[in-house]
């Protein structure tokens, strides 16, 4: 049994709660005083039927305006997988929010009202899906019962958004026909729906693979923590303790520490508190090394081909999440991993139409949920690998000094 | 790449991984950190993992055991053979102490309950030792402000938790940069359910105190669930007080915690049992998060874990 996370992404009429609830509800995973809170709860409403998008509908403030102001996480389980949702608004205000909730993402689900069809906000997840490099995508299109379950109307769909994929050069994007208000091809196949012959919705997250998605050749581990016992027994013991972004790595393999270029070979490799021979990502290890180099917080170590590049100068497309603007000249933290460096925004090179994925000309200052082209100078070396290349290198936040607030996420190109 | 393995992890090992990085982080991060102990499955399961992600050196934070002087006799046992076996510092502070100290009213009531003011003791015990970051077992499964709030969430002076300004949280990257005077709360076990953290027990061989098991023991039937008979709680004419075989989900104070009639006596038993039951751990053993839809939205504005 492994695990899998994925974000559905939608307007706010898409059926996006609902679609959840009915995932956690027709698959078992609402228990008997959950439900009945929902029914108390829905007991208001005048239809009296069970309302599932209560269910993600979290906290009061939200309730009483009948909106989603944040990221929620929802776990539901089959014999086959774990997964981890993450529920993102689909407002046009709330960017920042389905960035967040993207970049832990193996998968996204993009609704799409049958009735309505493509339309731009389809186009502003699908473009956030590519510009974070989730690798698979599932088009849900959604509320095939007010359009009669017509084939016509489902086709047509596709064949607009293939044309979205293919601009946006997504990997891995399927599509299937849905009603998850009444449970249409979610958990089981639907009989309302016998022209569609692929698998139900569950199936689909069941049975993506994931595995591939991780890289196991380029290795990087950025240091968090060195542990040192310092007890008579364990005089000389130094432990660089990580979780292993990527790569895999062996007992014996040569290591280099970034930005100093030392090396050292690895004499013992620990995960899960046990010595093994191997590790890869994303395991959490402490390696120990032949050679007494220094290595703190902050560097990274690599092996394997293709070493990240080291730079002071960068560039970046950032995700603009604060209502303070970004604008050039000013100075943030840049965080990369476990390294932290300062850094000064020299110029904004464009900016990022996110709902047609056009190059504007550079604004004065960008503003909260603006997607932006920036060059950047950080005081010290910072080693990175192109977010397009390898996500797992190149994905790093900025941070507001003054007021320590999490400002923008860069993807470092 | 030998074909004959596949270099995927199971779910178990990714949650694994997944806190011991946050603990490390944790300790990259802070000055003077600390991990809230409870007693509980949860905060024992922190310390496990805390173990894995620190030995062979000491943990860089003491384990703080907030106690509400309602705890169940053998979680404090537990409590303080767990720290004398792992050699790690704990650190008690008594909600009595607190009460008296400030003159704080006690609620009255038939199970009355500490719960709200074990924030004061918290929050006094936080200023006392400058900590700036407090470790939790909480998890996003158990209820519905929990499952908003972040990783790494930042409180205000107050302890206050404001869902509207968190910090967004990318990737794996925290952010636990604060103001003095603010602390970050941080929760290593966000991600995992009820079960994960069962079927971990299970995986890893963990002791826990024996209330979990199946015991027998004198309780009161109130609105269906099973209140243990302790010197906390008011025994009103009419209760009936039955012998009953239980055990317990959670573990919280007597006042506050109910039992469930089980014959659970190991961990296979109860994962069962879990896998069957179709009402939720709060739901089912915690009185206090029945007093309104927002219980624990409200409790977390103000400072409660």
């Amino acid at each position: 049994m492994d695990l899998l996370r994925f974000i559905t992404a939608g307007s706010v009429d898409d059926g996006k709660s609902t679609l959840i609830g009915r995932l956690l509800y027709d698959s078992k995973n609402i228990l008997v005083d959950q439900l009945e809170a929902l029914e108390r709860q829905s007991r208001n409403k005048e239809d009296g039927e069970i309302d599932l998008a209560l269910l993600t509908d979290g906290l009061r403030a939200e309730r009483e305006q009948g909106i989603t102001i944040d990221v929620a996480y929802k776990y539901f389980s089959t014999p086959k997988r774990k997964f981890i949702i993450a529920d993102a608004p689909g407002h046009i205000q709330y960017t920042r929010n389905m960035v967040t909730g993207a970049s832990n993402a193996n998968l996204i689900i993009i609704l799409v009202d049958a009735r309505q069809g493509v339309v731009e906000q389809t186009r502003r997840h699908s473009i956030i899906a590519g510009l974070l490099n989730i690798p698979h995508v599932i088009v849900a299109i959604n509320k095939m019962d007010l359009v009669d379950y017509s084939q016509d109307v489902y086709n047509n769909i596709v064949i607009d958004y293939a044309e979205v994929a293919r601009t946006l050069q997504l990997k891995d994007v399927v599509f299937l026909p849905i009603s998850a208000l009444k449970g249409d091809n979610i958990v089981s196949r639907s009989v309302a729906i016998p022209w569609y012959e692929g698998p139900a919705l569950l199936e689909l997250l069941e049975k993506v693979e994931v595995e591939k998605d991780v890289d196991l050749i380029r290795g990087r581990l950025p240091v968090q923590y060195v542990i040192r016992p310092q007890t008579e027994a364990l005089h000389d013991y130094r432990g660089y303790a990580g979780k292993i972004a990527s790569g895999t790595w062996r007992k014996g393999d040569i290591v280099t520490t970034l930005p100093a270029g030392l090396t050292s070979r690895i004499t013992s490799i620990e995960a899960g508190g046990k010595e093994v021979a191997e590790a890869f990502a994303p395991q959490s290890v402490i390696l120990q090394l032949e050679d007494d180099i220094d290595i703190s917080r902050g560097d990274l170590l690599v092996n394997g081909e293709r070493p990240p590049q080291v730079a002071q100068d960068l560039e970046a497309l950032v995700c603009w999440m604060d209502s303070k603007p970004l604008q050039p000249g000013n100075k943030y933290l840049l965080q990369l991993g476990s390294r932290v460096v300062r850094s000064a925004v020299r110029e904004i090179e464009y900016r990022l139409d996110v709902n047609t994925l056009e190059k504007q000309p550079a604004p004065a200052q960008a503003g909260l949920n603006d997607i932006v082209r920036i060059r950047l100078k950080t005081a010290s070396p910072l080693p990175f690998d192109a977010y397009t290349d390898l996500p797992a290198g190149g994905g790093a936040i900025l941070i507001d000094e003054t007021s320590n607030v999490t400002v923008g996420a860069c993807l470092l190109q | 790449m030998s074909s004959q393995h596949t270099y995927q992890l199971n779910y178990l090992d990714q949650l694994e991984s997944e806190a011991i990085h946050i603990l490390r982080e944790v300790a990259g991060q802070f000055e003077r950190p600390a991990l809230l102990f409870s007693g509980g499955k949860d905060s024992i399961t922190l310390v496990h993992l805390a173990l894995k992600a620190f030995r062979p050196g000491k943990f860089p934070f003491p384990l703080v055991h907030i106690d509400t002087g309602h705890n169940f006799p053998e979680a404090l046992t537990f409590r303080d053979e767990l720290a004398a076996r792992i050699g790690e510092r704990l650190i008690v502070r008594e909600v009595q102490d607190t009460i008296r100290q400030r003159q704080l009213t006690e609620p009255g009531g038939k199970f009355a309950s500490r719960n709200a003011l074990q924030t004061y003791t918290l929050l006094d015990t936080i200023e006392e030792f400058g900590f700036d970051a407090c470790i939790g077992g909480a998890r996003r499964d158990e209820e519905k402000a929990r499952a908003k709030e972040r990783i790494f969430s930042v409180r205000d002076e107050f302890g206050g938790w404001d869902p509207k300004r968190q910090r967004p949280e990318l990737w794996n990257t925290y952010n636990g940069r604060i103001h003095k005077g603010e602390n970050v709360r941080v929760f290593p076990i966000s991600n995992w359910t009820e079960l994960d953290v069962w079927n971990y027990i299970r995986r890893e061989k963990i002791d826990l105190p024996s209330i979990y098991f199946a015991h027998e023991r004198e309780v009161l039937s109130y609105e269906g669930q099973w209140i243990a008979v302790s010197p906390f709680i008011r025994l009103d004419d009419g209760d009936r007080v039955e012998r009953r075989q239980v055990r317990y989900r959670t573990v919280g104070d007597m006042t506050c915690t109910a039992a469930v009639e089980s014959s659970a006596s190991g961990i296979d038993d109860i994962i069962l049992e879990i896998t069957a039951t179709r009402t939720s751990e709060r739901g089912e053993t915690r009185i206090d998060d029945k007093v309104s839809e927002a219980a624990m939205e409200d409790r977390k504005k103000n400072g409660y874990f």
